[in-house]
């Protein structure tokens, strides 16, 4: 193994130029060994991907990163794909290491290239997506000078990269690479921002592999050790109602069997966040569905009224707990995850475990089973009969449209119950996200990508084309890939059609098209009095089409400029028939452009900030209040009337 | 819950000691930290150690026990830093710097001098209309003698911050674990 380069990246930046040249000539002198090929820092950038196993690569060239593009041949052993905006790159990033279970790897330019990455990174770190973000930098004499195209991306991603290199000399680039990954990888997984300074992609290097990193400060846990797995599974033995709230941190572990083996065992049922949807299947009778904001009633209610709360991977966001301090509030808490900050920081904690989620529970279910064999194992029938009066009573439920358009969430149900069992969903940001969430019958892991803790709209389009490349290259395009998008959300990353296309990504993209900001929308209904301040869209009008009236724009004209097929539905029969041509279509990306309703609403809700117990079924109908009567708020009379309208139908 | 802002007067005081990699940016990385959740540090002193890898940061904040707990947690988080320790007041010496520039002309020099002596710090420059002080101490021993000073009209006055070490022959570098940082 290769020993540590002397001069690190992230090292001093030398005052002068001549200093610089000084410096780095001596230090390849001192440090060059008689073992590896002498090439570039570019070079070796280039061939470290493909040492560390990298087989897509997503990004736009520029001018500080021309030395790395000029590297890539087309004897490269990784493919490029190329975006056309570097946010799309990061997202595409982020939905094939989503599906995947790998590292999304972007290669972006300096200045504006990198700026643009911000929002994935961002959005990666929020839901711990492992992503290695390579940008360019200036030469290292330049840096500080305001260069043209220079940004301290280092210095921008601190507060939201999990890790951020600056690398100023060739010699570190395969060191640090190694580095990188890993971090991205390994503990909770995030995003890792290397910025490679144009002196480090040209100066000469000697390559050899592996390389032997230097991360005396990082050292994840991953295994729980002492007594705590004892006292959690004593926890399970006192406890009549339990239930297992799964977080995407599970999804990341790739803990789906753990957690369908650590529910039959216990008998608790499952609820999920909006992350890790699909990690047990919906047909299992434990799967409560999704809780919290837009969650089920089912779910929300089992979690208030539990007495064992689990967290697998969890992170108690505020749009999972609503009101914190009334967030299940007779429950004693057993918190499983890999990040210790994570644990106690919104919610006390009587049984903490720091570690992998499949590790621990692979750990936790023998000691449970042990625990039985002497005390038996609780008796939950009673908690099941409640727990499935809530389910009986409160199904997810919709309000058909007046004004003669169909209903988006009708609509989701039609793509669920026509798609393969294989596919991979993917959803931008806004009311479509909570309806596919809620409606789509997911039936494995790993087969839903969606940007939870961010809310990035816009990211539902390059995610998808991501998990399309990750589905050709994992699972032989067997996984098609559908999109529920919103018109809104899909709007802010159109232009990557482009790269569905020449890349051979055939997506199947519904846009729920209500011409509004919906989920906007159905708050300014809620709590703004109806003032739909800025969030009419004017791109497409319920009822058939009239010529005198232009949608801006007109999806099916788009789908035409970027060599789609595009579709419009107005009528239920023209949603099934475009659902089944974008089924039977695997050689393009089709488009369909659904008129759906514009006053249809996401329920049930949590306002926000409020406690879980005012859940609110429908306007007016809050199950967990024994009197609502008594809690007469303006939500209610404003939601009352916005229901008066409408006729009630069971989903 | 956790409160923030978390610095809420009646907040004890408490004093961290970082041990951190030595090398650009990484202070950054810390205050940054601090200051994402509004964490109002009341001083931070940062040097390098006996070890010149790694530098010793220490911050001293009011703030209450859980939200600090909190930021422990995140701080460990970041890779350059290598060991956190909250140090425990009874068994720390701490001691801070100050210069202060008192106005002090012939007629109440003596008299400063007098609280000079008091004090047992030491006067660093003499000036017809000024005298200047340098004091080492806890932080308590100095806001005494600021008070003091302030009948005479302070003029300008610096503190260091505050620096501490556990009593005891161990070094927390020491709890650094392999440490490969050597040889940077």
């Amino acid at each position: 193994m290769a020993l540590p380069t002397p001069l690190q990246a992230f090292s001093g930046v030398p005052n002068t130029p001549d200093d610089s040249a000084n410096h780095s000539a001596k230090t390849s002198v001192s440090s060059s060994s008689s073992i590896g090929e002498t090439m570039t820092g570019a070079q070796a950038l280039v061939r470290s991907l493909v040492d560390l196993g990298v087989e897509d690569v997503f990004g736009i060239p520029g001018g500080y990163i021309l030395p790395a593009y000029d590297a890539i041949n087309d004897d490269t052993g990784f493919r490029f794909i190329l975006s056309r905006h570097e946010q799309a790159a990061g997202h595409a990033a982020e939905g094939y290491a989503v599906t995947t279970g790998r590292v999304g790897v972007c290669l972006v330019t300096s200045g504006p290239g990198a700026t643009n990455m911000v929002t994935p990174i961002a959005d990666a770190m929020m839901d711990s997506v492992p992503l290695v973000v390579i940008t360019g930098q200036v030469n290292v004499s330049s840096i500080g000078t305001d260069a043209f195209q220079e940004a301290d991306i280092v210095g921008i991603t601190y507060p939201v990269a999990k890790h951020s290199f600056l690398v100023t000399n060739a010699e570190d680039v395969p060191r640090v690479l190694t580095e990188a990954f890993y971090i991205a990888k390994s503990g909770r997984p995030g995003p890792v921002v290397v910025d490679l300074t144009k002196t480090a992609q040209t100066g000469e290097m000697r390559y050899s592999w592996p390389q032997r990193m230097i991360l005396p400060g990082y050292s994840p846990t991953t295994k729980a050790h002492g007594h705590v797995l004892t006292d959690a599974a004593k926890l399970f033995t006192t406890s009549y109602r339990p239930v297992l709230y799964v977080g995407g941190g599970a999804v990341r572990s790739n803990a789906s069997r753990e957690v369908k083996q650590l529910s039959e065992l216990t008998g608790a049922p499952i609820v999920t966040t909006l992350q890790s949807r699909g990690i047990v299947p919906n047909a299992d009778h434990a799967v409560l569905g999704m809780l919290g904001m837009h969650g089920t009633v089912a779910a929300t209610a089992a979690v208030q009224r539990c007495d064992l709360l689990v967290a697998i991977g969890a992170r108690f966001d505020d749009r999972v707990t609503g009101n914190v301090a009334e967030f299940a509030p007779a429950a004693r808490v057993i918190h499983i995850d890999i990040d210790p900050a994570e644990i106690g920081k919104n919610r006390h904690v009587d049984v903490p475990i720091v570690g992998d989620v499949s590790q621990v529970l692979d750990d936790l279910i023998p000691e449970i089973e042990r625990l039985q064999s002497v005390h038996g194992r609780p008796e939950l029938d009673s908690w099941w009969k409640t727990i499935d009066n809530w389910r009986e009573s409160y199904p997810l439920r919709y309000d058909e449209p007046t004004d003669g358009s169909l209903a988006p969430q009708w609509v989701v149900e039609q793509l669920s119950a026509k798609a393969s069992p294989d596919t991979i969903w993917v959803s931008g940001v806004g009311q479509h996200q909570m309806w596919a969430s809620q409606i789509i019958d997911f039936k494995k892991t790993q087969t839903w990508v969606s940007s939870g803790g961010l809310g990035t709209m816009g990211y539902g389009l390059p995610a998808a084309i991501g998990a399309e490349i990750g589905s050709q290259r994992d699972f032989a395009s067997k996984k098609p890939v559908w999109l529920i998008d919103g018109d809104g959300s899909f709007q802010m990353t159109s232009e990557e059609l482009a790269v569905a296309f020449f890349e051979h990504t055939p997506l199947k993209i519904a846009i729920l098209n209500n011409s509004v900001y919906g989920m906007v929308r159905q708050w300014q209904t809620l709590f703004y009095d109806k003032h739909y301040s800025k969030t009419n869209l004017e791109d497409g009008l319920a009822g058939e089409h009239d010529e005198s009236v232009a949608d801006i724009p007109d999806f099916v004209t788009l789908a035409k400029a970027y060599g789609c097929l595009g579709i419009r539905a107005f009528t239920k029969e023209q949603a099934l028939e475009a659902i089944d041509l974008a089924n039977a279509t695997n050689d393009r990306t089709v488009i369909i452009d659904f008129r759906v309703w514009k006053d249809a609403m996401v329920w049930p809700m949590v306002p926000a900030g409020h406690s879980n117990d005012d859940v609110m079924y429908k306007p007016g109908v809050m199950p967990l209040h024994h009197t609502p009567e008594q809690h007469d708020t303006a939500l209610e009379s404003n939601a009352d009337a916005a229901d008066s309208t409408t006729t009630e139908k069971k989903g | 819950m956790v409160n923030y802002p978390i610095s809420q007067i009646g907040s004890g005081r408490h004093t961290l000691s970082v041990l951190v990699e030595n090398r650009p940016g990484v202070l950054a990385r810390v205050a940054g930290l601090f200051a994402r959740r509004a964490f109002n540090i009341n001083s931070l002193s940062v040097s390098p150690t006996e070890r010149d890898d790694i530098s010793r940061i220490t911050v001293t904040a009011d703030v209450e026990a859980v939200p600090l707990e909190q930021v422990i947690k995140q701080l460990n988080k970041l890779l350059h830093v290598l060991k956190i320790v909250e140090l425990d007041p009874d068994n720390t010496v701490e001691r801070e710097l100050v210069l202060i520039k008192v106005a002090a002309n012939e007629r109440n020099r003596s008299d400063v001098l007098e609280i000079v002596k008091l004090f047992r710090v030491r006067v660093v420059d003499v000036h017809p209309e000024s005298l200047t002080i340098e004091a080492t101490g806890a932080g308590g021993k100095l806001d005494a003698l600021l008070g003091l000073l302030d009948n005479y009209g302070i003029i300008e006055l610096v503190r260091s911050g505050a620096v501490a070490v556990t009593r005891g022959p161990r070094a927390l570098s020491e709890k650094v674990i392999g440490s490969t940082v050597t040889g940077r």
